[in-house]
């Protein structure tokens, strides 16, 4: 089990740089996150697009956002679970026990909750029948490509995902892909490549055409597909895969009863503690009259909350205020040299 | 004030006056209309605020911005008079506008 100050769940902005706030008052953090990479939306929705409201920064992408705050919080070393959720929490005097979905435990007396609009999940095909087949023979990410040889598969999507998977399992399987539209969203390259195998039969397309039902007893048999004037297909296959990129799910959160008002969770705007002690929330998960939903609210609702974990953390000693240009303290936890 | 018409996937009707300039995600969101998300907030990021245009009124609409169709492949269940409310902005000349919501948003 791993003992820490606070846990923080998210590893967006917010999350980085309410662990820097830890730091700074010399608590110590662990983070998860449910992507397998950090930097939350910053980096899965929107890495190439800049973003002109951080203050001082007059432009930077959400990467370079993400790569600042990963530099800033170099000094305190902290540890990233990353590929991983939080699943289970559970009250013991007056610490949490924290399970992740892959097995970790955490004792901790804070939770700090800075997971956005929740975690992210591939998007599932909205046919009901596909469920039963779900993880099976119906698929949204692949582990093991080799169990595709020699099999037909059947890929829905338009992006890159979808057009570099159906190039990669062409060469041992019998590909088909479907898209809704003309048009594919994924990089030209892949597209012509997807273009050329199918002149030369490698692989079939069909756009304009969308799920209708996925068939099989027991077993998947085949796919329907159906174009917009309802006119119907029927595709044989072993394997479905949907690549219908991502959404955000709150998950195991809406199990912890904590109050939550529209996918958010109110907090008060001192310490930004939720209705359970111990439990904070930032960012744009967390309510309160006059909410932004912008990155700059959860820096300073980062900063509140690391303060309002130290007195869980630190019941007995009281926090000094201090400037990080002053204070020796300060600056030793951040590993600058004083001379 | 224009007035936009939203209709839930199960038929319940609601007839809202929404301020110009705002969108359509705006107005239902404003107004508290089950079934749009909205999870990105306006940001063409997330598809989760996917309507269906009443097709007369579809081609009055502005233009879609380069990545909205992007967006809309990840939406739940698309047709061709697909948007995503959030890019819609409310004007005069939308007045009467009638918007279909989807069963759900993921």
């Amino acid at each position: 089990m791993i003992k820490t100050d606070a846990l923080i769940i998210g590893a967006g902005p917010t999350g980085l740089f309410c662990a820097h706030q830890l730091g700074i008052i010399g608590l110590k953090c662990e983070i998860v996150d449910n992507l397998d990479k950090i930097g939350g939306q910053c980096i899965e929705l929107y890495p190439d697009k800049p973003i002109y409201d951080i203050p001082a920064i007059p432009e930077c992408t959400g990467e370079e956002l993400t790569n600042n705050l990963i530099e800033q919080i170099k000094p305190f070393n902290i540890n990233f679970h990353l590929s991983d959720r939080v699943q289970e929490i559970q009250k013991e005097n007056e610490n949490w026990i924290v399970k992740t979905f892959k097995g970790k435990e955490f004792l901790t007396p804070n939770i700090v909750i800075a997971g956005g609009v929740g975690s992210f999940e591939p998007r599932k095909l909205p046919t009901k029948s596909a469920d039963k087949f779900d993880g099976k023979t119906v698929l949204y990410s692949i582990k093991d490509k080799t169990i595709f040889k020699d099999k037909s598969v059947v890929i829905f999507g338009g992006g890159d995902s979808a057009l570099d998977w159906a190039i990669e399992l062409s060469k041992s399987s019998k590909v088909t892909l479907i898209h809704r539209r003309d048009e594919f969203r994924g990089a030209q390259s892949s597209v012509d490549k997807v273009k050329e195998l199918q002149k030369n039969n490698k692989l079939e397309i069909f756009t304009k055409y969308s799920i209708k039902d996925v068939k099989g007893n027991g077993k998947l048999e085949s796919v329907e597909i159906k174009d917009d004037d309802g006119n119907s297909k029927l595709i044989s296959a072993d394997y479905v895969l949907g690549f219908f990129g991502l959404i955000m799910q709150l998950g195991p959160i809406l199990d912890w009863g904590l109050n939550i008002d529209k996918k958010t969770i109110p907090v008060n705007t001192e310490t930004f503690e939720t209705n359970k002690q111990g439990i904070f929330a930032i960012g744009d998960i967390c309510t309160y009259p006059g909410k932004l939903k912008l990155i700059l609210s959860g820096f300073h609702e980062g900063a509140l909350a690391a303060r309002g974990c130290f007195k869980y953390a630190r019941p007995d000693e009281k926090l000094r205020f201090e400037f990080t240009t002053t204070s020796k303290a300060v600056q030793n936890r951040l590993g600058l040299k004083n001379d | 004030m224009t007035k936009i018409i939203y209709i839930e996937h199960n038929g319940q009707k609601h007839e809202i006056e929404v301020a110009n300039g705002l969108t359509v995600m705006e107005g239902a969101v404003q107004n508290n209309i089950p079934g749009i998300d909205a999870d990105c907030g306006g940001g063409m990021s997330c598809a989760t605020c996917h309507i269906y245009v009443k097709e007369d009124w579809y081609p009055k609409l502005q233009n879609k911005e380069p990545g909205e169709d992007d967006m809309l492949d990840q939406a739940f269940e698309p047709k061709a008079n697909s948007r995503l409310s959030c890019q819609v902005t409310v004007s005069d000349e939308l007045n009467g506008l009638v918007v279909h919501l989807p069963e759900k948003q993921v």
